[in-house]
């Protein structure tokens, strides 16, 4: 229960990082928050000749407003996403997934930037990156790129991100007018990793039918999991607890293929796909209903 | 150069120390339990600049020019009178065998410092990152409670 040997950096400026990321290529690995690189390291899993410590990189820690959406810096902790007046006001979403991200002692060091690059299929960040169209800057020593979030995650664990290349900011796009957003998840225990959760972003007409809906799933895949098949059924269509019931159907017998283990069976994770489904669109028209992507008074959970 | 409860401590350690295991065996702090060593039993939980955190999922050197504080910490390095909390968790029975104790006073320090109010639903999710194998939590909610009704409300 002791990590093997390694090298250690502790770069101040991005590109220090970076120079170090070149240099050592796939011998070396980031240190972000560590709440999940170090457990892994603890039980050996996971055994990285070099390690570049990201948490001197002050430059990498913001929330800013950019346009009506937001940027934030890759090192910015969960916890300051959590606390953040900003993110409640641009992105109630991810403000809504926040708590439901492990525990305050975890989200007081990890970071935004860690979560999304370990792509945790489990993980809250991921979906709920997804499901606001969220781009992903990424920087090498050789230059930089925007990556969208379609094609960022790439399977279990696994992301678009090069050897060499380092995730520095995400940007969310701001919302339409007449959007909603909810968040919810199913845990044995709060903190635990989810059973199932749901992201789910819906906009409206000016008739009040809905334009667009766009809801991610964790932990029923590899990675997070757009359910466009739900979506299909939402476009079009007036609001109602029938419509609601009908796209988590279509979600939990289309969209999703969810594993077995020891948390819970294919066939439960199926059924947490349909029912939460429905809650967080139903709870998303309701707060697209009230107002321009405000946030309704609802209680969560 | 790190702080700990309030003293300044320079040592030269390997990177991959366990910054539970610089508390512990170099400056022999060992008030800071250990239990799973990857972040889900809680037991090693110390404050970093004021907020909790887990002990195992640090590197000592990480916590170069910050200021940590552990369980000694609370009654000024072990000598001084218990810390509020502490007394509470005596008076209602908040522990049995005591393994998890300190990780829940220091999960508890910045939780009560946020929260000087809860009610038992935030008490028993504050606790959720912390795993107590003995009491059931139900003495440990109560000793919390104990120890907000000794926190002034200056609104009231």
């Amino acid at each position: 229960m002791k990590p093997a040997r390694f090298d250690y950096f502790a770069p101040g400026t991005v590109d220090e990082a970076l120079a170090l990321l070149a240099e050592h290529g796939d011998q070396a690995k980031p240190l972000a928050g560590g709440q999940s690189l170090i457990p892994a390291m603890n039980f050996r899993l996971a055994r990285p000749q070099v390690l570049v410590d990201l948490n001197q990189v002050a430059a990498l820690s913001y929330i800013r407003a950019n346009g009506s959406g937001l940027a934030i810096g890759a090192m910015t902790r969960q916890r300051a996403v959590e606390r953040s007046d900003l993110v409640a006001r641009a992105a109630p979403l991810l403000a809504e997934a926040m708590p439901s991200i492990a525990h305050p002692q975890i989200r007081n060091r990890g970071t935004v930037g860690g979560s999304l690059a370990h792509a945790d299929p489990s993980a809250e960040l991921p979906a709920v990156a997804l499901a606001l169209e969220t781009r992903f800057r990424a920087k090498s020593a050789t230059g930089e790129r925007w990556i969208p979030a379609g094609e960022f995650f790439k399977g279990m664990l696994e992301t678009a991100l090069e050897p060499g290349e380092l995730l520095v900011e995400i940007a969310i796009p701001p919302l339409p007018a007449r959007s909603g957003t909810a968040f919810l998840e199913m845990a044995r225990r709060h903190g635990d990793y989810a059973l199932v959760g749901v992201a789910a972003v819906v906009t409206l007409e000016a008739n009040g039918r809905c334009q667009a809906a766009r809801v991610a799933l964790l932990s029923v895949g590899d990675g997070p999991v757009l359910a466009s098949e739900a979506a299909t059924v939402l476009a079009g269509q007036a609001p109602s607890a029938e419509l609601a019931r009908a796209a988590g159907e279509r979600a939990a017998s289309r969209d999703v293929d969810p594993p077995s283990d020891i948390h819970a069976s294919a066939a439960y994770r199926r059924r947490l796909v349909a029912v939460l489904t429905r809650r967080a669109l139903e709870r998303a028209f309701e707060r697209a209903e009230k107002g321009s992507g405000e946030q309704g008074a609802v209680p969560s959970g | 150069m790190v702080t700990v409860n309030g003293a300044r401590y320079e040592r030269t350690v390997e990177p991959r120390l366990l910054l539970s295991d610089f508390l512990r065996n170099e400056l022999g702090l060992t008030g800071t339990h250990v239990g799973c060593e990857h972040g889900v039993c809680g037991a090693c939980t110390v404050l970093l600049d004021g907020e909790a955190v887990r002990s195992c999922l640090m590197f000592a050197v990480q916590a170069d020019g910050h200021a940590v504080t552990t369980v000694e910490g609370l009654t000024d390095g072990g000598g001084g009178p218990l810390h509020p909390l502490q007394a509470a968790f005596h008076e209602a029975h908040g522990l049995q065998c005591g393994f998890c104790t300190p990780g829940i006073l220091m999960t508890l320090v910045p939780f009560l410092r946020d929260h000087p109010h809860p009610d038992e639903r935030e008490i028993r999710e504050a606790l959720s990152g912390n795993l107590c194998r003995c009491t059931g939590y139900q003495n440990i909610v109560a000793a919390v409670r104990l120890a907000s009704d000794g926190i002034p409300t200056p609104d009231r």
